[in-house]
């Protein structure tokens, strides 16, 4: 396993583009620092964001998680492109030759992609945690690591989304297309959703049921919007009569769907390469 | 002997095309194989199964006795197929290293093998700089890294100049005089003849032949003959029983030997029939028209 997770990494870190845009994207995170300093009129209410609490334990692990949620799409253009790299390079043909196995070629890319997922995901609490410390307004132990599934939730997410782009890379041979695919795919759930609750399901809640099972949603679903948990969104909402009355939490049923599909995606990846004559 | 690679009934199929048909053959240790056919008759398909790239449709095959999985095995072979693939932005060296990785080879070869492809002055220099001789050199030293106990080559010389297929050559020859099985997969003649000691002829993905270069063609050899009276000449010759086809060719008679027959016997005989020869040529078949007439058989019986 060490071998492989070696060979895969060789691949990358010399490949410049890569290693810039890996960069690049372990910068953004840190940025998240940044929305402090965000002001805005809302309303006519001043809003300085960070007045808002989203640096407060243990609120900042949900919106952190979810806002980095965002970033996934700069690792995502580096996944495809390694996968796709291979085919026109032709090096995944050279590989099996020098004797790595169909099995051993996708499982190195699969760990790569989960210790992506583990960096990301380590970093994301190193600096949630550097901010909190810095601007919550409390920093017992006790509240510092409550809603710590969403960590894991977001690892999960990680894991889900780049196993997809594994399956699009491998499927589809070039990293345009492919990256392409992954944006005409979140289109296409967006439409099986329209489809399904305004014709075929109209009046019932059988539609949002039934789109919770798809990949895309079902990672967006994972982590759940944050803005509208914080007080000063709240207290605005309540004033034009509205009410916000929506589940926050992480649901094991949404993890075990990624889970799965992350699982369809790497087991189809491999069946694709079995299958096909290079 | 050892074993190397036992082919059985293999056989792939593109929808409708078989590209391979039916091919059965033996690679032994220590010696050098051709596998020689027209462009598109079933040789990179046949080293790609072999390979571990494509599927194949039906049949077998099974490296070293059947011992090891296929891409453990692999390990143990150094192969070339058509391009040489490397990745672009890694220097030479690195790209060996990579491979030293797969194939589980200590780093130290690296240096040996890019010694004897004469790249070492340029291994720091990115692979996508290389010209395609010295890429087609970096493969081969890429193949060598493992010590591999065969050395699989397909059209190792496609493409270059003719300085590059000297060089490639050279190289082959010296791999082959170490004593390393090499199977190379060509259509250029010459370059089977000059480099193989057994040969199999492959055509529209079915064996023609499979053995020795040397006993490719069975027959005697044929001779070519002028002389003023032509109409009593063939005469005398298809009465023969040593003779078998003849043909005209422009001014002159060929015929074809059935036994073993020497020139000068050959003019003694016909002289004693009142016939006196102006031209007389006795020939063996190049391996170009053993090969050219191997494949013409076959289109003729279809």
């Amino acid at each position: 396993m060490i071998r492989l997770l070696s060979i895969e990494l060789d691949k990358i870190k010399r490949n410049k583009a890569a290693k810039v845009i890996v960069s690049v994207y372990f910068l953004l995170i840190i940025a998240i620092a940044l929305i402090a300093s965000i002001e805005f009129n809302f309303a006519n209410v001043n809003f300085r964001i960070a007045d808002q609490g989203i640096f407060n334990f243990p609120f900042i692990w949900h919106f952190n998680t979810y806002v980095a949620g965002i970033l996934k799409i700069f690792l995502a253009i580096v996944i495809v492109s390694m996968m796709a790299n291979e085919y026109s390079y032709r090096t995944l043909k050279q590989n099996l030759i020098d004797g790595l196995s169909k099995k051993e070629f996708i499982f190195s890319k699969f760990i790569t992609v989960v210790g992506f997922a583990l960096a990301s995901t380590l970093f994301v609490f190193l600096v949630s945690f550097v901010l909190g410390m810095f601007f919550s307004d409390h920093t017992e132990a006790i509240v510092i690591f409550r809603d710590m599934e969403y960590l894991f939730a977001y690892f999960i997410k990680l894991v889900g989304f780049f196993s997809f782009c594994l399956f699009l890379g491998i499927l589809v041979k070039r990293s345009a297309f492919a990256l392409g695919f992954l944006i005409i795919w979140q289109i296409i759930e967006g439409i099986i959703y329209a489809v399904m609750k305004w014709q075929l399901f109209k009046d019932t809640e059988l539609a949002d049921k039934i789109i919770n099972f798809f990949p895309l949603e079902a990672m967006a679903d994972l982590i759940v919007e944050p803005v509208t948990r914080l007080g000063g969104v709240r207290t605005i909402a309540n004033q034009v009569g509205e009410e916000f009355s929506k589940s926050y939490a992480v649901n094991w049923y949404t993890v075990l769907i990624v889970a799965a599909w992350s699982a369809i995606f790497i087991y189809g990846s491999y069946k694709i390469l079995k299958k096909r004559d290079l | 002997m050892e074993t190397i690679l036992k082919i059985e009934n293999l056989t792939k199929k593109y929808g409708k095309l078989i590209a391979v048909n039916d091919v059965s053959f033996n690679i032994e240790k220590g010696n050098v194989y051709g596998i020689l056919g027209p462009n598109g008759s079933g040789k990179s398909t046949t080293l790609g199964i072999v390979l571990n790239v494509v599927n194949k449709t039906s049949g077998d095959f099974s490296w070293f006795g059947g011992k090891l999985s296929t891409h453990e095995a692999l390990k143990k072979v150094g192969a070339i197929i058509e391009h040489p693939n490397f990745y672009p932005y890694m220097t030479a060296k690195q790209n060996l290293e990579l491979v030293c990785k797969i194939k589980g080879v200590a780093k130290n070869q690296v240096q040996k093998s890019l010694e004897i492809v004469d790249l070492l002055d340029r291994q720091d220099d990115k692979f996508k700089g290389f010209s395609l001789g010295m890429k087609q050199r970096l493969a081969i030293a890429s193949a060598l890294l493992n010590e591999p106990e065969i050395l699989i080559l397909d059209e190792p010389t496609n493409g270059l100049d003719p300085q590059g297929i000297h060089q490639i050559r050279g190289i082959i020859k010296r791999i082959a005089a170490n004593g390393t099985t090499i199977l190379l997969a060509s259509h250029l003649l010459d370059e089977v003849e000059k480099v193989c000691s057994h040969v199999v002829v492959l055509r529209k993905g079915k064996s023609l032949y499979v053995g020795k270069v040397d006993e490719m063609n069975a027959s005697f050899g044929f001779v070519t003959m002028q002389c003023d009276n032509m109409p009593l000449l063939k005469e005398v010759l298809s009465s023969h029983k040593g003779f078998g086809k003849i043909t005209e060719e422009g001014e002159y008679i060929v015929a074809y030997l059935n036994e073993e027959m020497d020139a000068s016997s050959l003019n003694k005989l016909l002289f004693e029939k009142g016939i006196s020869l102006s031209h007389l040529v006795k020939r063996k078949e190049s391996l170009e028209e053993q090969f050219l007439e191997l494949t013409k058989n076959t289109t003729s019986t279809k």
